[in-house]
């Protein structure tokens, strides 16, 4: 797989690959010294047009774990503030000799666009309010992780909040029901996409309709220029609708578990301190992020079509 | 190799570890994934027959991160590695099936270095075949058997065969 | 100096003639068999229409001359059939003064490939605050006001233009798009648009404003044009009122009889486009629309980009695509008209709506100015955007099966293109 774009480009099956090829990543983050030479040579550049720090962090930390040389470029530093056309800053960065892009921006389908510049593996770090597969790739880890499971059928996940603007959402929505879940989305109609008859979900507008059936609740950040924009009134009334509270936190069945991708708007949605909820995946969310990346930049870089080909030729010697 | 052979063979690598190491206490057995795997557990039964006060830790390591052949050959199944201890000032049992190029228990030497740094590490293979391309020996060996570079050997608890392979 | 195309098929009032057809001194001068002149060009197997007329045309002079001029403009429209083309007046100064109406049109003698006939702006500046000086630019002879790129937002406003329009007796053209609901908007709001995280452009918004201006056509009794119609809708509205009797002409691209907003998951701006590119069910209703008349015209909406812009993230690109060279051959592959059908919606219809019909437009017959297209209708070809006229290449259609090709475009008596070449 050279591209990590989007999770219907990945694939049911890739999705399971990478979920498994993580749990080795965590083994590996496990060790007294989690570094391994699997990527040295490669050259991983972070080209991050759009304010990140968890993904990020998350995705050097990942590179340098694996070895790879990583190249950091982000906005304040970039020419792309100097009118530089972001063709041009792709041409530029790709004659440097570079094996993959980490990109993230606010424009939907980036990843796609700068395909035809440059020859390196794409990774997509979240495009406009399109996809953010490595955040869904982590949850589903980390759904399989708490619950001890590879298929999720049988699992309710509900997401709550602002699925319009959200590229979180998108990803996770295919992610989950690819992989068996049930998948509820739950939101005011201001803040729900139009015409979505065709994604694998069923829609609701009520929080405590569904909170008493659902094993994980997946709680999206409401950003306040949301108010601005006349999609909700105002925020207390948004978190008294939808937002975590104790009573619902109390209503929740007993093995649930609460997911938030981050980051988290506490009095909002989030009601709670969930770092004092047992039923908290929140932290493993964070910490699988390491490991997630790093078995999405060795499968992108070691694992893609065109190095089969070069494997074809050869004798079966190294394999023994 | 015929399946009794190799019960022999694995019976008399246990004795040699046991003889080598003067019954030490600091043994950590290590079977590389996939094929060593196997090997190890059934040498850490052996010795634990041998010596039975001896505790002897069982560990497995994968080695594909740490390949220096890793674009011509993609670790395309996953192995997870798993050490029950720490190794440092340890002596390390390295078991793996078959003993080629070295390049895989060169692998295994660097990954290991991850969890610790032991006093000593061993290498026990169940087939020495030989084309060497790194400066690897083994401490251990079941058997030693002439190939061909482009055989295939393949090992398993009922024997080993090898076949011919496409001659380069 | 006289021609004599011999042996082609007419688009004549008394429907398709196979006969001779002599030109001279710019005129049509003579219809029938066995006609003689010094010159003699064989058209058998092609149709002669009259010189298509384009309502819609971003020609970018002045402004944006790296991306088209009206000349290079006039030759991708003499390419594609035209003899005269309508430019839209967002340029850069606006058409909204006579200066640069007098300018337009003076590019476009000098080019000399078709007559370019300058739109002027309803609004200063297109800002849709104050009224442009109409009577003015009445006065130096533009016929067709729009605020093209954008519609007049302001209901006081369009209800005063139309007042005001209806004593110069001028038409305005609306392009129909009610701004607060297209904020940001990328391409039609849909599950695609759902699907990519991009803000859409609902049907209702264009919907809303044909409805109010049809209302305000109704109490003032202007003429009103509508541009480039994309949804099923739209065309019921105006179906409606042409019912009731009102005075309003609409228009329709080649691109929204036969491109959904299906192709721009793949995120090429390419295939963005405003109005945008709509769904099956609409593309049927606007078929239907061309066929029972609803539609009185195919407009192009040529709208030249450069590849630089073009480039740009999805939501950045600006919209628009190449249209003059595809125009016929992308309708024809669409839509099944007969030839007399063709020249109603490339040709009469639009010369009646822009008030050139005295010398465009005209079916052939002895005495009207010899302005022609000649058509192999049978033919099917694809674009190559690398040897297109046009300055820019933001054609939609590379790769697709088109039908019905320009061979010979003859303006004001002078073939300006031959066997599909420019000849200037």
């Amino acid at each position: 797989m050279k591209h990590i774009r989007s999770i219907s480009e990945i694939g049911k099956a890739g999705v399971l690959a990478i979920v498994e090829r993580a749990k080795q990543m965590s083994e590996i983050n496990s060790r007294p010294v989690p570094k391994v030479p699997a990527l040295r040579g490669k050259t991983v550049v972070s080209l991050f047009l759009e304010d990140s720090t968890r993904t990020r962090l998350s995705f050097e930390t990942a590179a340098k774990r694996l070895s790879a040389e990583t190249m950091n470029f982000s906005v304040s530093t970039s020419s792309v503030n100097k009118g530089e056309s972001l063709r041009d800053t792709i041409e530029t960065i790709s004659d440097m000799g570079v094996d993959a892009f980490v990109v993230r921006h606010k424009s939907s389908g980036i990843p796609w666009q700068i395909e035809q510049w440059t020859d390196a593996s794409i990774i997509n770090a979240g495009d406009g309010a399109h996809q953010h597969p490595t955040q869904a790739l982590v949850d589903c880890f980390t759904v399989s992780e708490a619950f001890g499971v590879d298929s999720f059928e049988g699992l309710t996940i509900s997401i709550v909040g602002d699925i319009r603007h959200s590229r979180v959402a998108r990803s996770n929505v295919e992610a989950f029901a690819m992989l068996g879940a049930k998948v509820i989305i739950v939101a005011p109609s201001t803040l729900l996409p139009p015409d979505v008859g065709h994604w694998p979900v069923t829609i609701s507008n009520d929080i405590d309709d569904v909170i008493g059936t659902t094993d994980i609740l997946y709680m999206l950040r409401l950003q306040s220029e949301r108010m601005d924009q006349g999609l909700i009134p105002n925020l207390s009334e948004y978190g008294n609708r939808f937002g975590l509270t104790e009573k619902r936190v109390s209503q929740l069945p007993l093995n649930a578990r609460i997911m938030h991708p981050g980051p988290m708007n506490r009095g909002v949605e989030m009601q709670v301190d969930p770092s004092h909820l047992s039923q908290s995946l929140i932290h493993r969310q964070v910490a699988n992020g390491v490991s997630v990346r790093m078995a999405v930049l060795f499968t992108a870089l070691t694992l893609n079509d065109d190095r089969d080909h070069a494997i074809q030729g050869l004798s079966k010697e190294a394999a023994q | 190799m015929t399946g009794p052979d190799v019960h022999r063979a694995l019976s008399r690598i246990a004795h040699e570890i046991v003889e080598k190491n003067h019954g030490s206490d600091d043994l950590v057995i290590v079977g590389l994934q996939r094929g060593g795997v196997w090997i190890a557990e059934a040498l850490a039964a052996k010795i634990s027959q041998i010596e039975p006060e001896l505790v002897v830790p069982l560990g497995v390591i994968d080695v594909s991160m740490h390949r220096d052949d890793i674009d011509l050959r993609p670790a395309s199944q996953v192995a997870i590695s798993h050490i029950p201890c720490d190794i440092t000032d340890t002596t390390v049992v390295l078991v793996d099936d078959v003993l080629f190029t070295g390049r895989t228990v060169r692998a295994a030497l660097e990954g290991l270095n991850s969890f610790g740094r032991p006093k000593c590490v061993q290498l026990a293979v169940l087939v020495d075949r030989g084309h060497r391309e790194l400066p690897i020996r083994p401490d251990f060996v079941g058997k030693n058997l002439p190939t061909k570079n482009s055989d295939e050997v393949l090992v398993s608890v009922d024997g080993v065969t090898v076949t011919a392979g496409e001659g380069k | 100096m006289s021609v004599v195309f011999r042996g082609g098929n007419i688009v004549t009032n008394e429907g398709v003639v196979h006969a001779d057809l002599v030109v001279q001194g710019g005129q049509i001068s003579g219809i029938g068999s066995g006609l003689a002149a010094k010159e003699v060009v064989d058209i058998s197997g092609l149709t002669v229409f009259p010189g298509f007329v384009d309502l819609h045309a971003h020609l970018r002079e002045p402004g944006r001359e790296d991306t088209e001029t009206i000349e290079t403009g006039s030759r991708a429209g003499a390419k594609g059939g035209y003899t005269a083309v309508i430019a839209m007046p967002n340029t850069n100064p606006a058409q909204d003064n006579v200066p640069t109406i007098e300018f337009v049109r003076l590019q476009g003698q000098r080019a000399g490939l078709l007559e370019v006939i300058p739109s002027g702006c309803i609004t200063m500046g297109r800002e849709g605050k104050a009224l442009a000086p109409m009577a003015e630019l009445a006065k130096v002879g533009v016929k067709l006001f729009t605020d093209d790129g954008s519609g007049v937002q302001d209901p006081l406003l369009m209800r005063r233009a139309m007042e005001y329009s209806k004593e110069l007796n001028v038409v305005l053209g609306q392009h129909c798009e009610v701004s607060s609901l297209t904020q940001g908007a990328v391409m039609h709001e849909c599950g695609c648009s759902s699907d990519l995280g991009v803000p859409g452009w609902p049907s209702i918004a264009e919907e809303l404003m044909v409805h109010r201006d049809i209302e305000l056509a109704r109490l003032t009794g202007a003429r009103i044009h509508f541009l480039h119609l994309s949804t099923a809708g739209s065309v019921e509205l105006v179906r409606q009122a042409k019912l009731d009797g009102l005075p309003v002409t609409a228009e329709v691209t080649p691109h929204h009889l036969s491109l959904t907003a299906e192709l721009l998951r793949g995120f090429d701006a390419t295939f963005k486009v405003n109005p945008p590119l709509r769904t099956i069910s609409d593309i049927d209703a606007l078929k239907a629309g061309v066929l029972d008349g609803t539609i009185d015209a195919i407009a192009t909406d040529h709208a030249p980009h450069a590849r630089r812009d073009k480039e740009l993230p999805l939501d950045q690109a600006p919209p628009g695509m190449l249209g003059l060279e595809t125009a016929l051959g992308v309708t024809c592959a669409a839509l099944d008209l007969d030839p007399l059908a063709i020249a109603q919606v490339m040709s009469v219809a639009p010369a009646r709506i822009a008030g050139i019909v005295d010398r465009q437009g005209n079916l052939p017959r002895v005495g009207v100015a010899a302005n022609l297209c000649f058509v192999d209708l049978n033919a099917t070809w694809m674009i190559n955007p690398e040897t297109m006229a046009s300055k820019s290449t933001n054609t939609p259609f590379v790769g697709r099966q088109l039908r019905g090709k320009v061979v010979h475009t003859m303006f004001n008596g002078d073939l300006v293109v031959r066997d599909g070449e420019a000849l200037k």
